[in-house]
């Protein structure tokens, strides 16, 4: 432990937060796709139309029977070869994570949107509101209020979901450590370095989370 | 789209005999690690619940230690760093002469992370069982440990059983980290099969589809064992 070396972590600095950035925006945007394509997933499954929720439901639990490495690897291959052209291993990835977490986002929406009492929206379609109208106004605003908690730690799971984007060598904060580890021989010091940064943002993250709960009655 | 399907590929000479390998390493990360995950996990787990304060520190400790470390990352500590921390003799030994280096490993760090989230299970478990009984126990004359023994762990054992379901099948989708290490499981033997044969439709539909079924078979034999172990008037309680 005496000859732990801080300055290998010192030198690269600047390129190991070019790879904090990339992991942080994969996760934003993954957060930000997942929700909106899970609330659809959830919409449909509560839709009460059986092709429709059949679908959804299917979907849901295909995606979630198959480890996320794989997924990864599906669409490393398969978006290039729909797309007819190469675009890059960011895009593919961001595809990747995006359809897999929609299906984690869609059941903690689905609980979300269940926990909205009946009576609310009897009371919207009394009113005169259609089922969008219902939607939009009524009960996702709710639904999403008791969500939020839940829907924070399900980020920084993602958070440390994309970690292993290493498998495609796509510049994460991961990947970039252990190019560093291997380049400069220090493998010790870099990979506690990216175990401390990760438990850092994400034991804040779960910190910010408990206070979430305290903040609303339940 | 430019592409030559060839689903034979999947029961040619080597690769057929590669997927069946990648299930069998699968299998065999997936339930030492579910061994180790159980005992650590019920260990550490009633030990955030008893009334010793040191011991429910370090419980939670194990915990967040553990969860907030991505699983990834613990298995290069374990692979690359670990070696270098031990005392120099173990560590030559682990580096050179253990066998299986990346099999031990991969069980190892996925048993531990796993552990963390059966603790939070267990726990869970404990805590939903409430004081009442607990108190009654106590009003008894049971010791902390006859407490354990014969109210909490029958009741919370068997109303985890739901969601212990949903972790046993999480362990077979994280064995596939193992590859980062170096473990030839399915996933990493589908990818190599899409490397060497350019067929990775076919290859990733065989590991999807082989993914699949562990976990329908999975699902439907804890759905027995949640009706064996179901506890009457605690239906509403998770």
């Amino acid at each position: 432990m005496a000859d732990f070396d801080f300055d290998v972590i010192a030198n690269n600095l600047p390129f190991l937060w070019q790879g904090l950035q990339l992991s942080l925006l994969l996760t934003l945007l993954a957060v930000v796709g997942g929700i909106v394509f899970g609330t659809m997933l959830a919409l449909m499954r509560l839709s009460g139309i059986l092709p429709l929720s059949l679908l959804a439901g299917t979907y849901v639990n295909l995606i979630r029977s198959v480890p996320l490495i794989l997924v990864i690897f599906w669409f490393y291959f398969l978006v290039p070869l729909a797309l007819g052209r190469p675009i890059g291993s960011f895009y593919s990835a961001l595809i990747a994570f995006t359809l897999f977490e929609a299906a984690y986002f869609s059941e903690i929406i689905r609980a979300g949107i269940q926990s909205v009492r009946k009576g609310q929206v009897h009371a919207a379609q009394a009113t005169g509101l259609n089922y969008w109208q219902t939607q939009r106004y009524i009960v996702l605003p709710q639904a999403f209020r008791n969500m939020i908690p839940i829907l924070v730690t399900q980020g920084i799971i993602l958070f440390q979901d994309t970690s292993l984007v290493f498998v495609v060598s796509l510049r994460d904060f991961m990947t970039v450590s252990s190019i560093v580890a291997r380049t400069e021989g220090r493998l010790v010091e870099m990979y506690i370095f990216a175990a401390c940064v990760y438990f850092v943002i994400c034991f804040a993250g779960s910190l910010f989370v408990r206070r979430l709960h305290k903040a609303r009655p339940a | 789209m430019d592409y030559n399907w060839n689903w034979g590929v999947l029961f040619q000479d080597p690769y057929l005999g590669w997927l069946i390998l990648g299930v069998q390493w699968t299998f065999a990360v997936a339930l030492a690690a579910w061994v180790i995950a159980l005992v650590v996990g019920i260990v550490v787990g009633v030990g955030r619940t008893l009334p010793s304060r040191p011991i429910s520190l370090i419980c939670t400790a194990y915990v967040e230690l553990f969860r907030n470390v991505p699983l990834l990352v613990q298995m290069f500590l374990w692979y690359f760093v670990m070696p270098e921390m031990v005392p120099d003799e173990v560590g030559r030994w682990m580096k050179r002469d253990m066998p299986n280096p990346e099999y031990v490993t991969a069980v190892i760090a996925l048993g531990l992370y796993t552990a963390s989230r059966v603790a939070e299970q267990v726990r869970a478990g404990i805590n939903a069982v409430g004081p009442g009984l607990t108190n009654a126990a106590y009003a008894n004359g049971f010791s902390v440990a006859q407490t354990y023994r014969y109210i909490l762990l029958p009741i919370s054992f068997r109303l985890i059983v739901p969601p212990m379901t949903s972790e046993f099948l999480t362990i077979f989708k994280n064995s596939s980290l193992a590859l980062t290490i170096g473990l030839l499981e399915l996933t990493a033997q589908s990818q190599q099969i899409a490397e060497y044969t350019f067929n990775g439709f076919e290859a990733y539909t065989a590991a999807t589809v082989i993914y699949v079924c562990i976990a329908l078979v999975a699902t439907l034999v804890m759905q027995v064992a949640e009706r064996y172990t179901r506890i009457p008037g605690y239906m509403g309680s998770k």
